[in-house]
């Protein structure tokens, strides 16, 4: 069954017919009718009826759309709500949606606004406290609140758009959003992230039980022994920069790492390391790892807090500080490890032009090409992660990273399948895709 | 010639020219203009941090707003203060320990999704009913991804079949190293070009 009601003036004001059974729209149960004007009211209800009767599709300024049904969009942190509607039926002239929102108290009763045809609807419901929350155009039916607070109910009225007078729905029943602890949507990276946390622990434990874990040699690294030798021999300090990036970066993490490394062979031959930071958090860390490196060697007394030290947060300020510093202190082996930005070629070639062997490590690979062409070596991305792992052979770090390689093995294998089984059958290929997605 | 008249690009004029007498030698217009800087922006570093985090994301949240839950973070905050002191350092480590943890929890999920699985997705092709162009460039891409993977391949020697793949993966890599490079370089260049249009336009009025 269908309810048409004629909402113009004169004449159609206020009629209603009842149509059963009628076509004018597959999916919509009700229906409400505007016409505006008046003039000729007659004609157009007498071409409807002979139209609807037929079974034709009537061409319609514009349909009360159904209320939204309200859910708690799934997988979220508990502060988004979705809409859903059904789209209008054939001939209906609706041009997209306003969507209005209403908190609702606890135990409050929603009282659908009283709508009439002289005022327009976001009058009445912005008298009445709702607020619009969005639009959507025609062809949407979904539409997802966000920002909204937890567990607070809210209540919807979509409000059709149309040519003349706006279509306002129901309210729908009110709804709150939740929270969901696991989104179920990123099932596939807690079974990576598991997959790889039990091969670093098994490889960890091999180590520990003295098995050989191969690492392949690594130029940049090889180097390291030799460039402390260097600034031994020249009587001249090191300078070591930990990058520009804070404590959160894989980076510098790797970088602190090498640098406890690197501490420790400067403090075997009692060379002076000079640490310049640009984090304060960088700068404790390293103060920390420098101490104890020079403790683990037996040569406490050569830490100063003055070589560990803060210099400013400005970029470039950094980088004129890091720059004096090399052609007034002269040190004999520059590293600098970690994140670099765009002052990388700056530190680098000043560091060439004062004649210093020079090794940069960075996943920075924006800055990487300028560092290999103005250092003497240079550990790319991944080189850099290793690089602890390298010098200090610690069981911890070595099944980490063997735990990558095997990752990096899988990655491959991963890939080939996926492109075989394209070939063989694209559906299961589009299916093992998704598991990566 | 139509030199400026406003006393702050004279600064900034004056300052530029100083900094650029490094290519020189170091000197002391260079240290002047150095240490002015570092000076400068480590006093407004400390003001802006001083407001956008004690203030802003401590103070106002929990003392305006009622939210205690953050004197937790400001606690671990006033523990990093016991740097200063020798026999209470050892405080400060929890802190941190607590700030590289925590993150590395948050963003290892996203790094694994955006980094290692989309990008794996991404690689992974049909080249049933491709167009031959594009055949070409995912083959060339699956090609790159899987030998720059074995270049990073650490737990082998690269010898033998190894060596050849991965000479071909450091072959991408500077492929790509050399086209950033050459992309940088005329982005410093455009800096150098704005630098002197403020020396010879702004400050000096040299060219119009």
């Amino acid at each position: 069954m269908v309810l048409l009601r004629f909402a113009g003036k004169g004449f159609a004001n206020g009629l209603i017919f009842l149509f059963t059974p009628i076509q004018l729209c597959d999916s919509i149960a009700a229906m409400d009718i505007s016409v505006r004007p008046s003039a000729g009211s007659m004609a157009l209800i007498s071409a409807v009826l002979a139209v609807t009767l037929l079974g034709l599709t009537v061409p319609v300024l514009g349909v009360i759309p159904p209320a939204p049904e309200v859910s708690d969009t799934p997988d979220d942190w508990g502060d988004a709500l979705t809409l859903t509607w059904v789209p209008p039926g054939p001939g209906d002239l609706t041009m997209g949606y306003e969507i209005w929102r209403l908190e609702v108290e606890e135990g409050g009763e929603i009282t659908p606004p009283a709508f009439a045809d002289t005022v327009p609807a976001s009058e009445v419901l912005t008298a009445a406290g709702w607020d619009m929350a969005g639009d959507a155009d025609l062809g949407d039916t979904v539409w997802v609140d966000s920002d909204l607070e937890k567990g607070q109910e809210y209540t919807y009225i979509l409000v059709a758009l149309t040519d003349g007078a706006p279509m306002p729905s129901a309210p729908t029943s009110p709804e709150a959003p939740r929270r969901q602890i696991l989104r179920n949507q990123r099932i596939n990276i807690l079974v990576a992230v598991a997959l790889f946390m039990l091969t670093v622990v098994v490889l960890v434990e091999r180590a520990r039980r003295g098995a050989k874990l191969f690492i392949r040699r690594i130029a940049g690294l090889e180097a390291v022994e030799e460039a402390v030798g260097r600034s031994t021999e020249m009587g001249r300090p090191i300078l070591y920069v930990p990058g520009l990036d804070p404590m959160d970066e894989v980076g510098t993490v790797a970088a602190i790492n090498i640098l406890g490394q690197v501490a420790k062979k400067a403090g075997e031959y009692d060379t002076k390391l000079i640490c310049p930071n640009r984090d304060p958090i960088v700068m404790a860390v390293a103060q920390q790892v420098v101490r104890e490196s020079y403790s683990a060697v037996g040569k406490p007394h050569l830490y100063r807090d003055e070589d560990v030290y803060y210099v400013t947060f400005s970029q470039f300020g950094f980088a004129a500080a890091v720059a004096g510093l090399m052609l007034r202190e002269r040190p004999a082996t520059n590293f600098f490890i970690g994140r670099f930005y765009a002052e990388s070629l700056v530190l680098a070639e000043t560091g060439n032009a004062t004649g210093a062997i020079q090794i940069a490590g960075t996943d920075s690979d924006a800055q990487l090409p300028f560092f290999i062409s103005a250092c003497d070596y240079t550990l790319m991305g991944e080189e850099l992660y290793a690089g602890s792992v390298y010098l200090s052979r610690e069981p911890l770090l070595l099944g980490a990273l063997k735990s990558q390689d095997y990752a990096k093995a899988l990655i491959i294998i991963a890939i080939f399948v996926g492109i075989m089984l394209s070939i063989v059958s694209p559906d299961i290929a589009e299916q093992f895709k998704a598991l990566f997605n | 010639m139509n030199v400026a008249s406003d006393p702050g690009v004279w600064v900034a004029g004056i300052f530029t020219i100083a900094i650029f007498s490094f290519l020189y030698k170091d000197n002391p217009f260079y240290k002047f203009a150095e240490h002015l800087l570092v000076g400068v922006s480590a006093g407004y570093y400390l003001v802006q941090y001083f407001f956008s985090a004690a203030y802003k994301k401590f103070y106002v949240p929990v003392f305006i707003n009622k939210d205690y839950i953050l004197i937790v973070g400001g606690i671990l905050g006033i523990m990093m203060f016991a740097r200063l002191f020798r026999r209470s350092e050892w405080v400060s480590r929890y802190p941190v320990a607590f700030y590289v943890a925590a993150w590395a929890g948050y963003v290892i999920p996203s790094y694994i999704h955006v980094r290692i699985l989309q990008q794996a997705e991404s690689t992974m092709f049909n080249p049933v009913g491709m167009p031959l162009k594009d055949l070409l460039s995912a083959c060339v891409l699956f090609v790159g991804v899987a030998a720059t993977l074995i270049y990073f391949y650490f737990s082998a020697e690269h010898k033998g079949g190894l060596r050849v793949v991965s000479k071909i993966g450091i072959t991408f890599l500077m492929i790509g190293f050399g086209a950033t490079f050459g992309y940088n370089v005329m982005g410093r260049i455009s800096l150098l070009i704005g630098r002197f249009q403020f020396i010879f336009t702004d400050w000096l009025g040299l060219v119009r």
